[in-house]
């Protein structure tokens, strides 16, 4: 019997095995083509989608982002092809350069739609986990409605539980007063899983035309500046739960990563951080192993509870 | 598009709030006039984009209007400081040469402030494939002028407006535009009212390329925060732009 070499940043999410935790997160990575021109991004745990609703979508108006001390507001509003379009032209794409399963982020503005866009993933063996984001801050009649309150998010994890057999995560929004809540109605519908936090809502006012500067008046907060919130909600709903959580809000470096983990994340994606720099979860990867040493950490499962 | 280390060698203020900022490093990372650099300042979290004026193998030249607090730490940055910058983002101007554009030979460009810099090294490629090249550039006033030597020292013909009267023509680019029979496609960039002046003056048959300028979140095409609605779809002014054809443009009201 040959010697077994471990993986040290192996984790499992929900079943399926990750050979890291780092995970970009949806809206900050596309469909993969951007950053696969950069790098080999089969280093990658995985990655999160751009959100994908039941039809195309331009989103808002620009200006749609603006900045703040370490951190930026976005108001996209949801701009994608449709999922139609994603299963006939971004997914056969990622083929030729991504070979894990992929996180499926889906968005929707009625129950229905949520039904439709997850019922079409379901097929494609591509996706690994459905990520179901009742949290997006920048669209009306939806979105965020679904997980400001438990009995909506609850009625939206049922009616997609009932029609895939994927790994259902449920991505939250930290702009409630309770999360733990929304996360525990979630759990006892079937959630397999809860990814959090979504952006924190924020705005911007343009001093020279004393007017907001986002379009859409109000856009969502990431970067460094939400990392603290999001590790006190992970760590809230981590406990509230005993589903997989996985943690974001912020994460910018090896140490948030491990962080995280010890708030009892079971993997964590990386939002904001790659629009900055393109390479920042392959460095972030790169660097776990020696950050991992420095603190005596001999493999991310140990961090886990 | 490139990720860099790039050394500040030369950091100069040419006009009223207008500076030159040379950076040593791999030039060839621009691919064509019109692409921007997004550069990574200390402090800020989104990086900056700005069009690159100039570049060859071991240096790219941008000029930079200070508009905000990130362009104002800029003039601050002293030679031999390095920065971390992603090079020939954007799709740039196509040329004569390449393209539909191949038997166009009588360019016209035409620039105004802070969106005169993309068109020169613009103007070196096209002089360089045997166009006879016009130039207009447009100022507020003679405070803020800056390039119109290196314009000419290229061999351009170059007419000048000032809004304020101050500097040649009285008025705006649309009023110093050489007669329409002597150029047969243009390429334009500066604020957005000059560019649907432009539209408007120049006769609809004459092909032209327009450069815009939006807020950007990445500047490679991953956040979709610059999306504007075109012809036909959407485009990203970051990784499909900031040049876009004059058919395909969608004017607001």
């Amino acid at each position: 019997m040959g010697e077994v070499r471990e993986n040290r940043l192996g984790v499992t999410l929900c079943g399926v095995e990750l050979d890291n935790p780092v995970i970009p997160a949806s809206g900050t990575f596309g469909y993969g083509k951007e950053f696969a021109e950069l790098y080999d991004i089969n280093i990658l745990g995985t990655f999160s989608f751009k959100g994908t609703t039941k039809d195309p979508r331009l989103g808002n108006p620009v200006p749609r982002i603006a900045e703040a001390a370490s951190g930026m507001l976005n108001a996209v509003g949801l701009q994608n092809p449709g999922v139609d379009h994603v299963i006939a032209h971004e997914l056969p794409e990622m083929k030729a350069f991504f070979h894990k399963p992929v996180m499926a982020n889906v968005s929707g503005f009625s129950v229905d739609d949520y039904v439709y866009t997850c019922e079409k993933l379901d097929k494609e063996p591509q996706v690994g986990w459905l990520e179901v984001n009742v949290s997006c801050p920048n669209v009306h009649g939806g979105g965020m409605s679904f997980g400001t309150d438990p009995k909506a998010a609850a009625e939206v994890t049922r009616a997609v539980k009932a029609v895939t057999a994927k790994p259902v995560i449920l991505k939250l929004s930290p702009n409630v007063t309770d999360i733990a809540e929304i996360a525990k109605a979630c759990e006892a519908a079937g959630a397999d899983g809860i990814s959090l936090i979504n952006t924190l809502l924020g705005m911007r006012i343009d001093l020279k035309t004393r007017k907001p500067i986002l379009a859409n008046t109000t856009g969502g907060l990431s970067g460094p500046a939400v990392f603290p919130v999001a590790l006190r909600m992970v760590y809230q709903v981590v406990r509230a739960v005993s589903i997989p959580v996985v943690g974001m809000g912020g994460i910018s470096s090896a140490e948030d990563v491990l962080e995280m983990m010890m708030a009892g994340a079971a993997a964590v994606e990386v939002g904001a951080a790659n629009l900055v720099d393109p390479f920042a979860c392959k460095k972030i990867i790169e660097e776990l192993p020696a950050a991992m040493d420095k603190y005596g950490i001999k493999t991310l499962q140990e961090l886990k509870g | 598009m490139k990720k860099g280390k790039y050394i500040i060698t030369e950091n100069t203020n040419l006009a009223a709030g207008i500076w030159k900022m040379v950076l040593a490093g791999d030039g060839t990372a621009v691919t064509a006039p019109g692409q921007f650099i997004d550069i990574k300042l200390d402090g800020r979290y989104l990086r900056r984009p700005i069009s690159v004026h100039d570049a060859d193998e071991g240096s790219i030249t941008i000029i930079y209007k200070v508009l905000g607090h990130g362009t104002d730490d800029m003039t601050r940055y002293e030679p031999g400081k390095p920065l971390d910058v992603l090079a020939g983002c954007g799709n740039g101007f196509q040329t004569c040469g390449d393209g539909s554009l191949s038997q166009l030979r009588r360019p016209l460009l035409i620039g105004g402030g802070v969106g005169i810099p993309p068109l020169y090294l613009l103007a070196k490629k096209l002089i360089a494939s045997g166009c006879l090249s016009q130039v207009v550039l447009g100022f507020n006033s003679a405070e803020d002028a800056f390039c119109i030597e290196e314009f000419r020292a290229l061999g351009c013909t170059v007419n000048v407006a000032s809004a304020d009267g101050s500097l040649g023509t009285k008025g705006f680019v649309t009023d110093a535009l050489p007669a329409a029979d002597t150029y047969d496609c243009f390429y334009t960039c500066g604020p957005l009212p000059m560019l649907k002046a432009l539209d408007k003056a120049i006769p609809a048959g004459i092909p032209g390329q327009f450069s815009f300028e939006e807020r950007m979140g990445c500047g490679f095409g991953a956040c979709m925060g610059c999306t504007i609605p075109v012809k036909g779809g959407y485009k990203r002014i970051c990784k499909d732009g900031p040049v876009l054809a004059r058919e395909e443009i969608l004017w607001e009201k």
